[in-house]
């Protein structure tokens, strides 16, 4: 098979729910996690004679994600029904938005390999979250639960614009970061609050049409998009191949048996029967009130990763890498104001910080220690109360409970030692124990230094000053 | 204007409908009326107007986003054919 000939196509339909307190069209609490049905009244159960009236906060958000994803915004908006039969939907349709979403030609920009690059999105529009289905084990039947039923949500869809898994993992990571910066969402791809339709096709290099695609509905975490895409992008081009021809149809993706299944025959054509909602009226937006929301938003990422490498230097990647979660830049921020370096705040968020969360399988909206651990951190470090190697286990020890660093290091004894006396005589027990290394740098190999200041670390179980460890060994090596 | 069987059987299917062979017929005829009769919307002259989006002038009918909950499950489930732990028991639904 030859992979490297075919060009892979992706577009994502992501679905975010917005964190207004109240349902879509009633008064409903949206709070995740409630008791089943408890979340819910006659209007979000469809009960006849009930009437939607929209909540001003998910217009609000909607305009927000719009204006933050340099959207046009739709002055004279409505809604639409979109008819279909499933048992997590009451009404039977569920109330989106068809020819007039409220935000339209838009774009973010990612950062690949190939340097930036720009996404486009089709639009923003907003409509409402279905119920949930339980399943028991004994087969007895099916139990429904709607307090999700009505839940706001923004649908993102894109152009077809996007080339490797990876493009589409750092444009969702994009999309999930502008929605924290703005405080629209809490984006979190666990509990469902952010997750995407993947529409994949692939053609031969070169070509100018599009394949046939197919579409994944509901991935919920990077690592299965990126799973699912290279699935789908080999099956259709092991097809393809084979001389056979891709099926346009709805797919669903197992995580265990990493593998894509059909949902639906294409006998089953989507057909919703969309027309405007009834039950709502017009939605019109002024320029006043667009401008007051333009004006509301909060400094976005793109502009923050520039002033971070105008005003404190960091490296390119380093602050594409810190600015990418609205947690890590607050957390450099916070801690900054407490070192002033914002070097080191910036490497240890983009190595240790990032290396440790992925270990653990949590997401830097997990982190329990703030600014105020992470700069005393970096103080004692910039002090040479304690070396950077030391620094490492205290992080690993603010995950496990947050504590000053200064108390943790005290506690554990961690304190670097940087006593003449004590380093001296470190030194001299290694140089005893290490004959040869003296005389292999006497014959000119530099590195039997780094050898010895290594046994010395390791005597010291890390503590001992690097700086004042290899200056005297130096000294006592050239005597 | 003229209704095939073939989009009454498309309709009856997404309707989730079950019908039989002389339904279908029934339904075509009782569709191709009810179309015809609508048809005569398109007589009127709509030119320069607006596409009409409720059925009033209103517009940004909005609620303030405050939290006020129903509190009473038992009520919203009570009509509920089946039920178990809270939840609405219907036939088991392959996902």
């Amino acid at each position: 098979m030859a992979r490297e000939d075919y060009e892979i196509v992706i577009g994502l339909e992501v679905h975010c729910e917005l964190s207004t307190k109240t349902k879509i069209f009633c008064s409903c609490s949206t709070e995740f996690g409630g008791e089943p049905n408890t979340h819910c009244c006659p209007i979000c159960m469809a009960m006849p004679g009930t009437l939607p009236v929209l909540n001003e906060k998910v217009v609000e958000y909607a305009v927000k994600a719009g204006l933050a994803t340099n959207c046009s915004i739709e002055k004279n908006s409505k809604n639409d029904r979109k008819n279909y039969f499933y048992p997590d939907n009451p009404k039977s349709y569920q109330i989106s938005q068809f020819d007039k979403p409220l935000c339209y030609d838009g774009h973010v920009t990612i950062e690949t390999e190939d340097g930036e690059k720009e996404i486009r999105i089709e639009r923003i529009h907003i409509e409402e979250d279905a119920g949930k289905l339980n399943h028991d084990e004994y087969g007895r039947g099916s139990f429904v639960d709607l307090n999700r039923a009505g839940v706001p949500l923004i649908e993102v869809v894109s152009k077809p614009d996007m080339r490797s898994a990876k493009e589409v993992e750092a444009y969702m990571r994009k999309l999930k970061s502008i929605f924290e910066y703005i405080e629209i969402s809490d984006c979190k791809m666990q509990e469902g609050s952010l997750r995407a339709d993947v529409n994949v096709s692939v053609r031969k290099k070169g070509a100018a049409e599009f394949g046939t695609r197919t579409e994944m509905k509901n991935m919920n975490s990077f690592r299965s998009i990126v799973r699912a895409i290279d699935y789908e992008a080999d099956r259709q081009i092991e097809l393809i191949e084979a001389g056979e021809k891709v099926v346009q149809e709805t797919l669903r993706w197992d995580d265990v048996s990493g593998r894509t299944f059909s949902m639906r025959d294409k006998e089953d054509a989507q057909d919703y029967r969309y027309f405007p909602e009834p039950d709502l009226v017009a939605l019109k937006v002024s320029d006043e009130y667009i401008e007051n929301i333009r004006k509301s938003l909060p400094e976005l990422p793109e502009s923050r990763r520039k002033r971070y490498i105008e005003e404190y230097e960091l490296t390119e990647k380093a602050a594409n890498f810190v600015t990418g979660s609205k947690y890590y830049s607050i957390l450099f921020e916070e801690s900054i104001k407490v070192c002033n370096n914002p070097k080191t705040v910036g490497n240890l968020i983009m190595s240790d910080i990032a290396r440790i969360l992925n270990e653990r399988e949590e997401e830097p909206e997990d982190l329990k220690f703030g600014g105020a651990e992470l700069g005393e951190l970096v103080t004692l470090i910039d002090k040479g109360t304690i070396s950077s190697a030391i620094a490492k286990k205290v992080l690993e020890e603010l995950f496990n409970e947050v504590k000053m660093p200064s108390k943790i290091i005290e506690e554990k004894g961690w304190v670097q030692i940087s006593d003449e006396g004590a380093i001296k005589e470190v030194v001299m027990k290694v140089l005893e124990n290490n004959p040869q290394s003296i005389a292999d740098y006497k014959a000119g190999k530099d590195k039997a230094l780094g050898f010895l200041v290594g046994q010395a670390m390791k005597e010291t179980r890390g503590k001992a000053n690097p700086q004042m460890l290899n200056k005297m060994f130096l000294d006592e090596l050239n005597k | 204007m003229a209704i095939s069987k073939e989009e009454v059987i498309h309709i009856a299917k997404l309707a989730c409908l079950n019908l039989s062979e002389q339904e279908i017929e029934g339904y075509t005829k009782d569709m191709q009326e009810i179309l015809e009769f609508a048809n005569m919307i398109n007589d009127v002259n709509t030119e320069g107007l607006n596409e009409t989006i409720a059925a009033n002038e209103k517009c940004n009918v909005l609620r303030k986003d405050e939290v006020r909950n129903f509190g009473n499950r038992e009520l919203l489930l009570q009509n509920a054919p089946s039920q178990d732990e809270g939840m609405f028991r219907i036939p088991k639904v392959l996902n």
